[in-house]
């Protein structure tokens, strides 16, 4: 639609368009609804499938659930797992090193995928900044008192998600 | 021979000077004050019009953000480039925070609430603001940088090319009120504000007070997306606070400045007894808040205005119209017999 030239003069001199402008975001001042996230004491909502902080899980009765297969550490595209394993005094095969260099890592949660046992998993935390780079490179000791924290969490997202596996 | 007492006349030029000095700290704390609620009451304002909540950590509801904001100026490192005249680099922020101070001189505040009551008022208040481009021309010069030196040359086109709009403005305002002292222009508005007759001109002096300024939508000078703030890119602690300062003093002077020439100063918007009860001075900061919130509210809405849309604007578009109101309201009060003091 072609606007008439004088129509068009008006509505610039009287500035129509731009008091329709400061109208708008007056309206916004006052009528909308805030839609600020005070983070820290407030977090929005996580899916079940967010990976996060890793974690290595154990079974109900204690045993790490980890049994050294490997697959993780082959499957890490970016190569930040490190995996050791030697023969347990009861004969079962088990890690005697497992690190994660969490500033190689990626989250791309292939790692989880891979896991034939659901050991490795990736957590739902994503506040783990630290200040130095060592603190980042994660340990078995550091792993598994992971899984130990955030067990309930892990096993609750786990069942939610199990249904579309 | 007639004996003067000396001793008394020192004394009490002594007590005038004291009274003086006094006032003089009552408005600089006041005004120092002002500046730091200012920009939290822009961060506020920016904050709800894109409905968010804005600071609200330090203090209830953010209340002493402003302070938090000043001490972390303060205790960070001034640093002056290599490259740079360190002299005029730390003359340019005193410069423009203490111009931006001593316009406060010949602001009424309320009835006879003036430091210095001259009867040229306006003009000195013009003269000041004009000043301020130095601070930022010196700035920009002794600084050495691209983006410093780019952004003093575009603020100082703008804003002589912004004066002389807001020059003619002051022109209408005068003819119509038969004065260039503050108070008697004041004076002059009981029973009628001069927005009321001058509402076009109270719109352009709006604008051009944003462009002298150096806000949004008029930001070329400091413009973030491209020049990294402009003039004051080089500063850093306490001589940017004085930039920073200054600036907002200067938003808060124009703001009262508006309030002077078209709301009617300290007067009451009605003059009946509930509003006559009010003190001068409130109408008078109501009327300033009225119009920083406008300044922000403005900032809030409208993008950043292109160099040569600028230029247009200020003259091809304002120069014409306010040089005719100019004209145009001579006319009407020598036809009519109605300029002042007939």
């Amino acid at each position: 639609m072609k606007i008439p030239l004088k129509v068009m003069f008006l509505k610039n001199f009287f500035l129509i368009e731009l008091f329709q402008g400061m109208w708008l975001t007056l309206k916004y001042m006052y009528l909308k609804k805030k839609v600020t996230l005070a983070y820290p004491y407030e977090k929005g909502p996580l899916s079940p499938r967010f990976r996060g902080e890793h974690a290595l899980r154990r079974y109900p009765n204690g045993e790490e659930r980890c049994i050294a297969c490997k697959l993780c550490e082959a499957i890490c595209p970016a190569q930040a797992i490190t995996i050791e394993s030697e023969e347990r005094e009861d004969g079962s095969r088990r890690t005697t090193r497992y690190d994660i260099d969490m500033t190689k890592c990626i989250y791309c949660g292939l790692c989880e995928e891979a896991c034939p046992v659901d050991a490795i998993v990736e957590g739902p935390n994503f506040e783990f900044a630290t200040e130095t780079r060592e603190e980042l490179y994660y340990n078995k000791d550091k792993l598994l008192s992971n899984g130990d924290r955030w067990e309930v969490e892990i096993a609750n997202r786990l069942e939610q998600d199990a249904q579309y596996r | 021979m007639v004996s003067i007492d000396l001793n008394n006349f020192w004394s009490s030029a002594f007590q005038d000077l004291l009274v003086l000095v006094g006032y003089i700290l009552l408005i600089l704390v006041g005004l120092v004050l002002a500046v730091s609620y200012l920009t939290l009451a822009e961060r506020k304002v920016l904050a709800a019009i894109q409905i968010r909540v804005g600071p609200n950590v330090v203090g209830w509801f953010g209340l002493l953000q402003p302070f938090a904001d000043g001490l972390k100026l303060i205790h960070k490192e001034t640093i002056i480039p290599t490259r740079a005249n360190p002299f005029l680099f730390i003359l340019a922020p005193i410069l423009t925070f203490s111009l931006s101070l001593s316009a406060w001189a010949v602001i009424p505040f309320g009835e006879g609430w003036v430091i210095s009551n001259i009867n040229v008022g306006i003009l000195y208040l013009f003269a000041i603001s004009s000043l301020g481009v130095y601070g930022i021309i010196m700035a920009g010069w002794a600084s050495n940088s691209r983006y410093a030196f780019l952004g003093a040359l575009r603020s100082a086109a703008q804003m002589v090319s912004y004066e002389v709009s807001i020059g003619l403005v002051l022109i209408a305002v005068i003819l119509t009120a038969g004065s260039l002292n503050l108070t008697e222009i004041v004076e002059a508005q009981k029973g009628l504000w001069f927005i009321i007759p001058h509402l076009p001109m109270a719109v352009i002096f709006m604008i051009s007070a944003l462009a002298e300024t150096n806000r949004a939508p008029f930001d070329l000078p400091e413009a973030e997306s491209e020049l990294v703030t402009g003039y004051n890119v080089e500063y850093s602690s306490m001589t940017f606070a004085l930039f920073f300062l200054g600036e907002y003093a200067n938003m808060i002077l124009m703001s009262a400045m508006g309030s002077i020439l078209f709301l009617g100063g300290w007067l009451p918007p009605f003059d009946i007894v509930p509003f006559t009860w009010v003190p001068g001075i409130v109408w008078f900061s109501l009327k300033i808040s009225v119009l920083l919130f406008v300044f922000l509210w403005v900032r809030a809405t409208f993008p950043r205005y292109r160099y040569d849309q600028l230029m247009r604007l200020g003259w091809k578009v304002f120069l014409p119209f306010t040089l005719f109101w100019v004209v145009l309201t001579s006319g009407v009060l020598v036809t009519f017999n109605l300029y002042p003091g007939s």
